[in-house]
C-alpha cells in the first residue's frame, strides 16, 4: 500500500534533518575521537625538552600504553565492566521475567503495579546512586536489617555488591515491562491445550512461555547489556571516581579526559566503543541464528525484526 | 515452533495495546488459571513483592529527607519528629540548587523540543514511506541508541574547550541530542505505525499534497504519541549526568543531577545525607507526577520502543 506514497525526494526532505544532526553529534565526534587517540598530551616534549602547546602525534602509542604500562588499570576496568554486565543483566533478567509472569496474572491492582514499576525507571541514576549509598551507609538501614557491620563503600567485593544491587533495582522492572508486552500476546488457548495434555506449570513455562517471549526478552537483554557496558553514573556517585573495585571503562575515559589527557581518553573510548560493538555484533548474530524459522523464510537480523511493523501482524495465529 | 517464531516479533508493539485494553475475555480466562486458593496467595505475594521491591528504597529516601540532621540515622519507618530542615538546607543559597533546577529544565526542555522537532518528520518517513537507505537509517538509529556517550564526550569536550563553550547550555544540549534524537525517532516511529494508513490515502484522494496529509491529518492524530515521546525523552534528558558533568565546572551552569552529586555539607567530613535525600526527592517528584498521570501511555511507548 505504501508505495503510492513513496517519493524519494519527499522522504529525503523528511529524514535529512535527523541525518544531519546525527552526523554532527555522533559520527563527527567518533571520527574525531579515533584521530585524537593517536595524539599524546600537550606539555613537555621529551625529545626537544621544550614545553609545547600542541599535542604530539604518537601513532598507536596510546594503545600501546594502555596494553603495556597502563595495562593493570585498563584490565581492572575491563574486568569490572564485564563482571557488572554479566551479573547485573543475569539477575535483572530472572527478576524481570518473574515480575512479568506475576503482572500477567494481575486481575486487580494493575494500576498500582504499573505505577510502582515505573518508579525505579523514572528516578535519575544519580539519585538512585545516592539513595543506595545512603542505604548502604555503614550506619545505614542495610547493615541494620542484615545485622552486619560491613563497610560497603570501602571497596572490594562489598562495593561491587552495592553497584549490582542498585543497578538491578532500577532496571529489573524495566525488563519486566518489556517481557510483559510479549507475554500478553500469547493466546490463552495454548495454555489450556497444554494443561489438558497434562503439562506441568514448569513444563508450560519452559515449553510455551519462554520460546514465545524470547524475541522480546532478547531485545531487552541486548539493550540492557549495552547499557551496562557503558555504565558510569552509578559507580561514580555511589562509590566514587578512581576506586579500583568499581572503576568501569567509561569512568576511565572520563577520568583521563577530565585530566586533559584527551589522547589517552580517546584511546580508551575507542576501545570501549569497539567492545560494545563486538558484544552487539555477537549477540545480534546469535539472535539472528536463534530466531530463524524452520521453514524457508530468510534469516532475520535484529534490525529486520525491530523494523517489522507490529500492528499489521497483530494476532496472526495461523 | 514455526507458529511460535512467526508471531513473536509483533509481540512488543502489540502487547502495549493488550496491556491498555483489558479485554474481558482474557482476565476471565486467567481466572481459571489462578483459581485455587494456594495460587491466589502466591499471586498476591508476588504483587506485594513487586510493589515493595520498587517502592521501599524510594520510601526510605522520602522518610530520611524528613528527618532532622540529629536523628538522620534513626531507623523508625516514619520520620519522628517530622522536620523540613533538610529542604531548607537544599535551598540554602550556598548550594545554588534552585539555579541547578532551572538549568535542568532549560537543558532537558530544549533537548526534548529540538529532538522532537527534528525527529518527527523522520519518524513519519520511517513509518510510512519506502525509500532507499531506509534500512541503513534504521540501523544507524538503533546503533546510536546503544552508543557509549563517553566516546563522543572526549572530542566534544576538547572542541568546546577550544571555542569557549564550557559552561554554556548549548555544550550540554548538542551532545544530549546524540541519545535524545534516536530515542525520540524510534518511539515516534512506533506510534506513527499504529495510525491507520487509510487516513493518508483518503487525504491524498481528496487532493491534499503529501505534506498537507502529514501536517493536517497525521500530526493532529499523532499528538498523544508525540506527547508521550516528549515525556520519555524529557525523562532521559533530565537524568543525563555524564555530559553535564563534563561540560560544566561552574555551579551556575550545573544541572540538578550534577549539583546533587556534589552537595557539600555544612560541616566538612560530614556527608550531607539529609539534604541529599531531600534534593533527590525534589528532583524526582516532577518525574513521578508525570509518570503517575501518564503511566498507561508511557508503558505503551516504552514497550513499543524497547529503548531505555
Amino acid at each position: 500500500m505504501t508505495h503510492r506514497l513513496a517519493d524519494s525526494r519527499f522522504a529525503a526532505a523528511l529524514v535529512s534533518p535527523t541525518v544531519l544532526v546525527l552526523l554532527l553529534v555522533i559520527v563527527y565526534p567518533v571520527v574525531a575521537a579515533m584521530i585524537q587517540s593517536t595524539y599524546g598530551a600537550a606539555g613537555l616534549d621529551e625529545e626537544t625538552g621544550f614545553v609545547s602547546d600542541s599535542e604530539p602525534f604518537v601513532g598507536l602509542g596510546n594503545y600501546a600504553a594502555i596494553f603495556g604500562e597502563g595495562g593493570a588499570r585498563f584490565w581492572n576496568a575491563f574486568v569490572n565492566t564485564s563482571f557488572f554486565t554479566v551479573v547485573s543483566v543475569s539477575l535483572e533478567t530472572v527478576i524481570g521475567v518473574a515480575m512479568a509472569l506475576v503482572m500477567n496474572q494481575a486481575l486487580r491492582g494493575r494500576g498500582i503495579v504499573r505505577a510502582s514499576i515505573l518508579v525505579p525507571w523514572a528516578i535519575p541514576t544519580v539519585v538512585s546512586a545516592l539513595l543506595w549509598k545512603w542505604i548502604f551507609n555503614s550506619n545505614g538501614v542495610a547493615n541494620a536489617m542484615l545485622g552486619t557491620d560491613i563497610l560497603w563503600s570501602a571497596g572490594g567485593f562489598a562495593s561491587q555488591v552495592t553497584i549490582i544491587v542498585a543497578d538491578v533495582w532500577k532496571t529489573a522492572p524495566f525488563i519486566g515491562l518489556l517481557v510483559l508486552a510479549g507475554l500478553q500476546l500469547i493466546p490463552e488457548e495454548v495454555y489450556e491445550a497444554a494443561k489438558m495434555d497434562g503439562a506441568s506449570v514448569w513444563r508450560r513455562f519452559v515449553s510455551i512461555t519462554l520460546p514465545l517471549v524470547k524475541p522480546a526478552l532478547l531485545v531487552a537483554v541486548l539493550f540492557r547489556m549495552l547499557d551496562t557496558l557503558r555504565m558510569f553514573d552509578l559507580p561514580y556517585v555511589l562509590i566514587g571516581p578512581r576506586k579500583e573495585s568499581v572503576e568501569t571503562l567509561a569512568m576511565l575515559v572520563q577520568d583521563q579526559a577530565s585530566n586533559v589527557r584527551y589522547g589517552a581518553a580517546a584511546a580508551y573510548a575507542v576501545i570501549l566503543f569497539l567492545y560494545v560493538f563486538a558484544v552487539a555484533f555477537v549477540f545480534v548474530g546469535l539472535l539472528g541464528a536463534n530466531v530463524v524459522d524452520d521453514d524457508a523464510r530468510p534469516r532475520q537480523t535484529l534490525v529486520e525484526r525491530l523494523r517489522r511493523p507490529g500492528p499489521s501482524r497483530a494476532g496472526v495465529q495461523s | 515452533m514455526s507458529v511460535v517464531d512467526r508471531d513473536a516479533p509483533a509481540a512488543r508493539a502489540d502487547g502495549t495495546a493488550a496491556f491498555e485494553n483489558e479485554t474481558p475475555a482474557r482476565p476471565a480466562a486467567r481466572r481459571g488459571r489462578s483459581g485455587s486458593r494456594a495460587s491466589t496467595v502466591t499471586f498476591y505475594s508476588g504483587i506485594a513483592f513487586i510493589v515493595i521491591y520498587c517502592l521501599a528504597p524510594y520510601y526510605w529516601m522520602v522518610v530520611s529527607s524528613f528527618r532532622r540532621t540529629s536523628d538522620i540515622f534513626s531507623l523508625s519507618p516514619i520520620p519522628q519528629p517530622f522536620s523540613l530542615e533538610n529542604y531548607a538546607a537544599v535551598f540554602d543559597p550556598g548550594q545554588s540548587f534552585g539555579r541547578a533546577l532551572v538549568n535542568s529544565v532549560i537543558v532537558a526542555g530544549t533537548t526534548t523540543v529540538v529532538a522532537l522537532a527534528i525527529g518527527i518528520t523522520t519518524s513519519y518517513a520511517l513509518a510510512r514511506l519506502k525509500f532507499r537507505f531506509k534500512r541503513a537509517l534504521l540501523a544507524m538509529i538503533i546503533a546510536t541508541s546503544m552508543f557509549p556517550q563517553v566516546a563522543i564526550v572526549v572530542p566534544l569536550l576538547k572542541l568546546f574547550t577550544g571555542i569557549g563553550w564550557i559552561n554554556t547550555y548549548q555544550a550540554m544540549i548538542a551532545p544530549s541530542l546524540s541519545f535524545a534524537l534516536p530515542l525520540a525517532v524510534w518511539t515516534l516511529t512506533t506510534f506513527f505505525r499504529q495510525l491507520p494508513v487509510e487516513l493518508e490515502h483518503a487525504a491524498l484522494v481528496d487532493g491534499c499534497t503529501r505534506w498537507q496529509a502529514f501536517r493536517r491529518i497525521i500530526l493532529p492524530l499523532a499528538a498523544p504519541g508525540v506527547f508521550t515521546t516528549a515525556i520519555i525523552t524529557f525523562i532521559g534528558a533530565w537524568n543525563e549526568f555524564l555530559i553535564a558533568l563534563s561540560m560544566t565546572n561552574s555551579p551556575d551552569y550545573q544541572t540538578a543531577p550534577v549539583a546533587i552529586s556534589q552537595f557539600s555539607g555544612a560541616a566538612a567530613f560530614v556527608a550531607p545525607f539529609g539534604s541529599q535525600m531531600a534534593a533527590g526527592v525534589i528532583v524526582t517528584v516532577p518525574l513521578l507526577i508525570l509518570v503517575m498521570i501518564f503511566q498507561r501511555r508511557i508503558v505503551a511507548g516504552l514497550a513499543a520502543g524497547a529503548v531505555k
